[in-house]
């Protein structure tokens, strides 16, 4: 299971109720239930996805989180994960309101566009940056709205979201985010994972 | 339009020997008259291993039958769902006991509009009982008795089966392990009522059908009858299916015949989809049915509506719909998804993507196929703990 992975998995109490909204084919899911008894729902857009998930005998429940969150009751969950996702939302702030109305706590990873590789890339060869987080070009990339760790760590404090914890990722390397240590964290983490509402 | 010869057989055909319970138990349907000691036809397929946890009941549909898989004894052509039920198949006879029953009000041997009324010593014809879906449903609860099942691994049934299968669980709330509701609805919607309105009118509108006592004269409706099935056989394909199927494409001709004969292809399908029909299926159990399922509302019979209909369901659900499907649409079987999800139970939900509109669930679709033995196989091995 790959690192990011591990980091939520670990997030995450047993015997606690999750919904993984882009859930794949099942992998991150299918961990949970068999290693920490949680209770797993997914929601996927992908047929092949969801019919992997089903083999496996995983609920997965076939749409678009865009446009079909509206139908899981409010606070029905204890978390709601959401990973590497929100930045292809056409309205990120629509759905994020929705995990989080959904989720009694929200669990969002992030590509971070402010990791050093990304911001030299656009300096030094004045091209969009293309890494192993972010493999598309842009006429191709599903990432409508890119943002960086500090990004997301303002929002959420200007929407008075709550951070209750805020985990930078790089290879297998981990740390934790605060305030203090944002920005230097913000240039060296591939990846941001939230623990927020 | 119907031979003869195809007329013969529907009244001869030989409907005796097959498998039958008389259910003596008083059922009060929903329309306040009560039947009992009457007969319910079944099929089954497989076997029933020793703990009993390998049982799938299969609903049927508007059409349908007992005969799910195989020959049909009476008709000579294959079970209706061969393509999903049989030794290695989505649903495996090898693995599986597969169980189905005829409806009432049908007629292949269960209780129906054709059998003898034993207070008039004749068919009844319209003094059968206006029966529903729960009507129907609450009648095959019997038999998982007579066959020693007291838990199903799985239910399943598309269209008027899915419609079955929804009551079946809200009424029997723990008489399943897992469900399988295909491209159905939880209420009969207008336009879905407006079509089975017009194959209704199409047989009474037939001076044939004679309200509904034509066996009188040993006939059927042929000619309405044909017409009521033409209407659902346009229902049962999507535009794009039917364009790329026929197109204007002529029967057997150079050019137009300037009559009004067959002369496209598709006009000869109905046809025969039609005169094929008349030789198996009796016109006033068409009446019957279509009733029920237009009266089929399920949030209507609980205070909370749907979400109140599932409340505490232990049951595992896997609704499936087809995108090309315009008789039972994605959103309606969205909705009970939906419903599903809000009152808490485990749902999982695919939409297969076809051109081939509502009868994909009878067509060798296989990402719907692959779905289904996906979930059946992996609800066994839950369900054996």
């Amino acid at each position: 299971m790959k690192q990011e992975f591990k980091v939520i998995a670990d997030l995450l109490p047993n015997n606690s109720r999750v919904l993984d909204v882009g859930c794949g084919d099942g992998s991150l899911m299918n961990f949970l239930v068999k290693e920490k008894n949680i209770e797993t729902r997914g929601l996927e857009l992908d047929q092949n996805n969801v019919q992997e998930c089903i083999y496996k005998g995983l609920t997965v429940i076939q749409g678009n989180a865009e446009t079909e969150l509206y139908q899981f009751p409010n606070q029905s969950f204890d978390y709601v994960v959401l990973s590497q996702t929100l930045q292809a939302f056409y309205k990120p702030d629509k759905v994020l309101n929705e995990l989080l109305r959904i989720g009694k706590s929200v669990i969002v990873s992030i590509p971070n566009f402010g990791y050093w590789k990304v911001r030299t890339s656009l300096l030094f060869f004045g091209k969009m940056p293309i890494t192993k987080t972010l493999p598309n070009t842009w006429f191709n990339t599903p990432n409508l709205h890119m943002c960086t760790i500090k990004d997301l760590y303002n929002y959420c404090e200007d929407q008075n979201i709550n951070i209750k914890k805020v985990i930078g990722v790089n290879e297998n390397n981990t740390s934790l985010i605060k305030r203090k240590n944002l920005e230097i964290k913000n240039l060296f983490s591939k990846l941001g994972i939230f623990l927020i509402g | 339009m119907p031979s003869l010869a195809g007329l013969f057989f529907w009244m001869n055909r030989k409907i005796e020997n097959i498998n039958k319970i008389t259910i003596a138990k008083p059922l009060k349907l929903d329309c306040g008259k009560t039947i009992k000691d009457f007969p319910l036809a079944y099929e089954t397929y497989g076997k029933l291993n020793e703990n009993k946890n390998n049982a799938i009941l299969v609903f049927h549909a508007l059409t349908g039958d007992q005969f799910v898989a195989g020959t049909n004894p009476v008709t000579k052509k294959d079970g209706w769902w061969v393509t999903a039920v049989g030794p290695g198949k989505a649903i495996d006879t090898n693995k599986y006991f597969v169980i189905c029953a005829n409806v009432i009000g049908g007629c292949m041997g269960s209780l129906g509009p054709s059998d003898i009324n034993k207070e008039t010593n004749q068919p009844y014809g319209l003094d059968f009982p206006v029966i529903t879906i729960k009507d129907i449903v609450r009648a095959q609860e019997s038999l998982l008795d007579h066959l020693g099942i007291k838990k199903l691994l799985c239910a399943t049934g598309g269209s008027m089966g899915g419609m079955q299968l929804l009551q079946f669980c809200a009424t029997f709330p723990d008489k399943t392990f897992s469900a399988i509701p295909i491209a159905c609805s939880s209420s009969h919607s207008a336009q879905n009522i407006a079509l089975n309105e017009l194959a209704r009118q199409a047989i009474m509108a037939d001076p044939v059908w004679d309200n509904g006592k034509y066996f009188l004269k040993n006939t059927q409706p042929k000619n309405g009858l044909a017409v009521a099935r033409m209407v659902g056989h346009i229902s049962y394909l999507s535009e794009q299916g039917m364009q790329e199927k026929f197109g204007r494409k002529l029967q057997e001709k150079a050019d137009y015949e300037f009559s009004f004969n067959a002369d496209f292809q598709v006009e000869s399908y109905l046809r025969h989809q039609g005169s094929s029909f008349v030789e198996r299926f009796d016109a006033n159990s068409v009446l019957y049915i279509t009733r029920a399922m237009d009266y089929f509302d399920l949030s209507k019979q609980y205070k909370g509506g749907l979400v109140e209909a599932f409340k505490n369901q232990l049951t595992k659900f896997l609704v499936i719909s087809f995108s090309s499907d315009w008789l039972y649409t994605t959103k309606e079987n969205k909705d009970i998804v939906i419903a599903l999800n809000a009152s808490g139970a485990d749902v999982s939900y695919s939409e297969i993507e076809t051109d081939k509109g509502h009868d994909s669930f009878l067509l060798n679709e296989p990402e719907f196929l692959k779905t289904l033995k996906g979930f059946i196989d992996s609800m066994y091995e839950k369900f054996k703990k």
